[in-house]
């Protein structure tokens, strides 16, 4: 399967997308688009286990490399691994739905759809990307329409928001690009190349610098405790869409950062600084859930709560066992699907209720079973419920986790289950107040889910289900992949 | 070896009627969602039967030992190699016998809420809960996989949840389902911890090879497991301890208890199924299912859980004497019934004589699972006569209610354990047990079962004599045929269940154990009981004031008890004062001020920097050749003066 394809089809959605004259015409282009997308998204899982079904073991599969600056050695070097067709996947469920849910946007509709396109756009690209400089150039593709999303469509302190969400993502942007850079001068080759640079041994000096510059920095994009305070501010202030993206698909460009570029590249730093990445994470996931159960916003309760999960990636991450690594990948896959979900239910009651404060709340069962079923199913997955896709990925880094045996890596792994609890308490007393409870007047008139907003919630909640009640598929995707960092950790001494 | 098929459709049967009405039930099959679920189960009730003779009878005894049979398992998620999921199918005679309850109960209760819910206006919703949880208890006893019952465990926690919720709109449903949702997850915590340790010793997941390693003297494993140790105890002891506790949340043990009274905010049929005769018996089940290493290797866990049980079982007792609504009183009767299994597998070993505990716990969850259903289906003809809870409001009633009358009455006697009703025969196996490993234990479960004679017919009498109730409706009857036929049917088992030679089918080590009756033992817990029946009697039978005379000559104990014994309020301190204000808070104050504080004094910081300087950019070019002269003569002197 030709890898141009999954960038063509987004770039040529947009351009349509700015050529269509009204706004329903945008509407139904998009939607065009974002489902060609979905299917090549399974053409390429389809293809890429079929070559591996026939024996292929190359790391990269479907790979196309063409010269861009031959005197500084860059090159357009695309292919895919077992995660990165899972993050793939991801992305094209995340925008599928998030396309979907943004029907009734009113205001600049076209250029809406257009910062929406162009964000998947540079997505993808990050994720196919072999080559570390076109890598950092997807990601900031992907960073910059988030800044308009917010400003322009968002609500509430917007433009506080975008600024802030803009500077702390540009901020770790940079700490990447000068790691990148690093990384570059510090190779006899000066090469770019992710497969190049794995094979070569980058000096132990090079790698202690490196590594933090490139963790931290990707590690801000997914939330990496105390960089994340853009997560609350940034969510509540996007519109539907713009969280779920910025929550399914760009922290997701941080996790994936995290583990192909600094872990994979550098075992020696990622050795050394496991320990504290560990502290750090553990941290946010116990202390995230905490702060979540005090808030009264239902997309600072889900901001919050991602802040928690994804210390569930970086800690899977920073285990460094073949298994905690999996983990982290379907972690991210699980995180992407059931928060998109969640902001979308959450972009659903708001519109109808005009109000995100859980205490206004109440009943809403009773006049929106669709959209409160789905709030229940999205809060289950989030508490780790089995069947859904939380529990399987969590369950997976627990189980890489407590694959050390010394007391410090025990403990961390104790703090991360008794998080579950905690998650139980603020996702029931969510669910409790808003769903359930006697239902206001005010309420009582108030429609169910349109056609496209059940669409979206059955699109995400069927990858949920596809993930926790038949994970197998998944952990065959991505094993192969994290076994290959695993080796290459294991040869770091 | 059995045809795993159409084993295969004894849970999936109740998950299609769970998929099938929870996603078209409202709007394809508002009124014939109850038969639709009822049929389901009932293949699914008689194929587990057939299962059971088959089992019993015909494939699973090899020579003279009942054999541990998987006909079924799919491999579900790997996570390194030999540490695996597992979805099977386990045929071994604790789980034959759960099937044939749990499918039973369940078919039970499906048919009464035929009657018992008509008209409820989620009626489809209700039996697509109920399917969802008989399809999760189901996968929990066949389960071949401890990571396999960890998550059926969850799925059933779930369902509970969701039915105790099912009245979402009253504010104590909801405060209880929450309750019971995030109590039982706290224990679950020990569970998933406890499951890491033991599969990290053994290298597995899988309980067949997992009790192998754990129970084989010479295994590498064992003696691994046994040589860690954490502040004295040994890793294997810690792993069972926190996977018990895990059970002893679902079972309802003390101090984890405090969820199951308020779970009787769900309809009365769903706390029959749920909380008195299948969900709740879990734990119990868990520590059966891996007795061996138990038993074996970790006797001090054994120990515990004897203990944990036989206070549980003594506290509930006294607790349930001092409540009025009648549901609750059959909730610590659970609690207090449950403890009785709990102990009983304290005080049992391994093999042959030895091992009658094992046998007379998994005996008395049997027939429990019978009397207390009845019980409970009992009370909810009850309560659907006079529209209330509360025993006060409640009186003479046997003459309006002649079958709900008879059936609890029956149940009353067997809980009470008089012969030759079901609860004699397996609470005598209880306290023989008890008797031979652990006289304190025995003395506690002596008084306890006097205690559960007197509180039960305490509340028959509250019932069924005592004052007349003012019935001031019409009087619509008992509620129906559909009602009706399960008392009978639970009474039935009630009566006669005792009379199954349990021994030879279910014991410690799948070998017959011909339990021989001690006229001369049984007549201390016969007399105690019968001493608490008709206490009972001298005291309720007649309207009279020497129930509150007692009561207030006992005050502060009294009080107390009702209150039982302020646990719950214990708990609200912990979680409002210490965790939500003392944690919570802060964290989230922590946020908002200092972490987002310094990334908001980063961005002002650098906002007050450049307003200061901006002021050299000033765009007057006579200013810039100022800079410019002043930084060559500063470089100039640089080079000259310092740098040389």
């Amino acid at each position: 399967m030709n890898l141009i394809l999954l960038l063509l089809i987004p770039l040529i959605t947009a351009v349509a997308v700015l050529l269509m004259r009204n706004a329903n015409q945008v509407r139904w282009t998009a939607l065009a688009g974002a489902s060609i997308q979905f299917v090549a998204a399974f053409a390429l899982l389809y293809f890429f286990n079929k070559e591996r079904a026939a024996g292929n073991t190359l790391q990269m599969l479907f790979e196309q490399q063409y010269i861009w600056f031959p005197s500084w050695h860059i090159s357009f070097h695309i292919g895919v691994d077992g995660i990165s067709v899972a993050m793939i996947l991801l992305t094209a469920f995340v925008v599928i739905a998030g396309v979907l849910v943004s029907w009734n946007v009113t205001k600049l509709t076209k250029e809406f759809y257009f910062q929406l396109i162009l964000l998947s756009f540079g997505a993808y690209g990050f994720f196919i990307s072999l080559d570390l400089f076109i890598l950092f150039f997807f990601l900031e593709i992907a960073v910059i329409p988030k800044y308009l999303l917010i400003g322009i469509w968002g609500s509430g302190k917007k433009e506080y928001s975008a600024n802030k969400l803009a500077l702390m993502l540009m901020g770790g942007s940079a700490l990447v690009l000068v790691g990148l850079l690093g990384l570059y001068f510090n190779t006899p080759e000066r090469t770019f190349d992710l497969i190049k640079l794995s094979e070569i041994q980058i000096s132990y000096e090079a790698q202690m610098i490196c590594f933090p510059l490139l963790f931290v920095g990707f590690g801000v994009f997914t939330a990496l405790f105390p960089f994340h305070t853009w997560v609350p501010d940034g969510h509540s202030s996007a519109p539907t869409a713009g969280s779920m993206f910025l929550a399914g698909i760009s922290m997701k460009l941080g996790g994936y950062g995290c583990l192909r570029v600094a872990t994979y590249l550098m075992p020696h730093g990622a050795k050394e600084y496991a320990d504290i990445i560990i502290v750090l994470s553990s941290i946010a996931i116990l202390y995230g859930a905490f702060a979540t159960m005090m808030q009264k916003d239902l997309k600072y309760i889900n901001a919050y709560s991602s802040v928690s999960h994804c210390g569930f990636v970086l800690l899977g991450i920073a285990m460094l066992t073949k298994t905690s690594m999996t983990g982290a990948v379907m972690q991210m896959v699980s995180h992407g699907l059931m928060t998109a979900l969640f902001f979308a239910v959450i972009g659903m009651m708001y519109e109808r209720t005009h109000t995100r404060q859980v205490n206004e709340m109440g009943g809403l069962l009773k006049t929106m079973p669709f959209i409160s079923t789905v709030f229940f199913i999205v809060g289950l997955c989030s508490l780790g419920l089995p069947g859904l896709s939380g529990f399987v990925a969590e369950m997976t880094i627990f189980m890489g986790s407590w694959e050390h045996t010394d007391i410090f890596h025990r403990l961390a792994t104790i703090a991360a289950c008794l998080s579950i609890v905690v998650t139980a308490v603020y996702i029931l007393r969510a669910v409790g107040r808003v769903a359930m409870g006697p239902i206001k007047d005010s309420f009582k008139d108030l429609p169910d889910a349109r056609w496209n907003e059940k669409l979206a919630a059955v699109i995400l909640i069927l990858g949920i289900v596809a993930i926790g009640t038949a994970p197998f598929w998944l952990n065959d995707l991505i094993s192969p992949a994290t076994e290959l960092i695993k080796q290459k950790i294991m040869l770091a001494q | 070896m059995p045809n795993a098929t159409y084993i295969l459709l004894i849970p999936l049967l109740p998950l299609a009627g769970f998929l099938l009405l929870g996603l078209f039930g409202r709007k394809y099959f508002k009124n014939t969602s109850g038969l639709i679920a009822t049929c389901l189960l009932l293949i699914s009730a008689a194929l587990a039967l057939y299962t059971a003779y088959g089992y019993f009878f015909e494939y699973g005894k090899v020579d003279g030992i009942y054999k541990q049979l998987i006909p079924l398992q799919i491999h579900w998620l790997e996570f390194s190699p030999g540490v695996s999921i597992n979805m099977g199918i386990v045929l071994d005679p604790i789980s034959v016998m759960m099937l044939v309850v749990v499918t039973f109960v369940s078919l039970m209760v499906h048919i009464y809420s035929l009657g018992y819910m008509k008209g409820d206006e989620r009626f489809p919703t209700y039996y697509a809960f109920l399917g969802l949880f008989t399809f999760s208890m189901l996968g929990l006893v066949v389960s071949s996989n401890i990571f396999q019952i960890y998550i059926f465990w969850e799925l059933v926690g779930v369902s509970s949840f969701l039915l105790i919720g099912y009245y979402y709109d009253k504010p104590s449903a909801v405060a209880a389902c929450k309750k019971a949702f995030i109590v039982t997850r706290f224990a679950d915590v020990g569970f998933l911890i406890g499951i890491l340790i033991l599969s990290f010793y053994t290298g597995t997941l899988d309980f067949n090879t997992l009790i192998q390693k754990l129970t084989n003297a010479g295994s590498p494993e064992l003696q691994h497991a046994m040589a860690a140790s954490f502040l004295g105890v040994s890793a294997l002891t810690w792993g069972l301890v926190l996977v018990f506790i895990g059970g002893a949340g679902k079972s309802a043990m003390f101090p984890l208890h405090i969820w199951l009274p308020d779970a009787m905010e769900g309809p009365t049929p769903v706390s029959a199924l749920i909380h008195a005769a299948t969900m709740v018996v879990a734990g119990v089940f868990l520590v059966a299912r891996l007795f061996p290493v138990f038993a074996i290797s970790a006797p001090q866990a054994l120990n515990l859980v004897g203990y944990v049980g036989a206070f549980s079982a003594f506290i509930a007792a006294i607790i349930a004497c001092t409540q009025t609504d009648i549901k609750r009183v059959l909730a610590f009767s659970t609690m207090s019934q449950i403890g009785f299994m709990m102990f009983a597998l304290g005080v049992s070993g391994t093999g042959g004589e030895n091992g009658l505990g094992y046998t007379a716990s998994m005996f008395h969850l049997f027939t429990h699972a019978m009397f207390k259903a009845l019980l409970f289906l009992g009370a909810g003809a009850v309560i659907h006569f006079i529209h209330s809870n509360d025993m006060k409001d409640m009186g003479g009633l046997r003459k309006y209610l002649p079958i709900t009358h008879i059936s609890f009455l029956i149940a009353c006697l067997a809980i009470a354990g008089v012969p030759p009703f079901a609860g004699f025969f397996s609470k005598e196996e209880i306290l023989l047990a008890a008797y031979r490993h652990n006289m304190a234990i025995y003395y506690v479960a002596l008084v306890t079962s006097g205690l559960t004679a007197f509180y039960m017919f305490r509340l028959y009498f509250s019932i069924f004599w005592n004052k007349e109730a003012n019935i001031h409706e019409p009087h619509h009857g008992e509620g129906g045929f559909a009602m009706m036929l399960p008392l009978v049917l639970l009474a039935v088992g009630a009566a006669g269940a005792g009379f199954i030679p349990f021994g030879k089918f279910v014991s410690s080590d799948g070998a017959a154990l011909e339990s021989e009756f001690h006229l001369q033992f049984s007549i201390a817990p016969v007399v105690l009981g019968l001493i608490g029946i008709f206490t009972a009697m001298w005291l309720y039978k007649k309207q009279n004031d020497k129930p509150d005379r007692i009561a207030a000559a006992l005050s502060g104990l009294y009080k107390a008890a009702y209150h039982k014994f302020y646990i719950d309020e214990l708990y609200i301190f912990i979680t409002k004062k210490i965790i939500f204000n003392l944690i919570g808070r802060p964290a989230a104050w922590f946020d908002k001020n200092v972490v987002d504080g310094m990334v908001n004094l980063t961005g002002n910081t650098t906002t007050a920097i450049s307003e200061r300087i901006k002021g050299l950019q000033s765009g007057k070019v006579q200013q810039y050749a100022m800079y410019f002269m002043a930084g060559v003569i500063g470089i100039a002197v640089l080079f000259i003066y310092i740098w040389k």
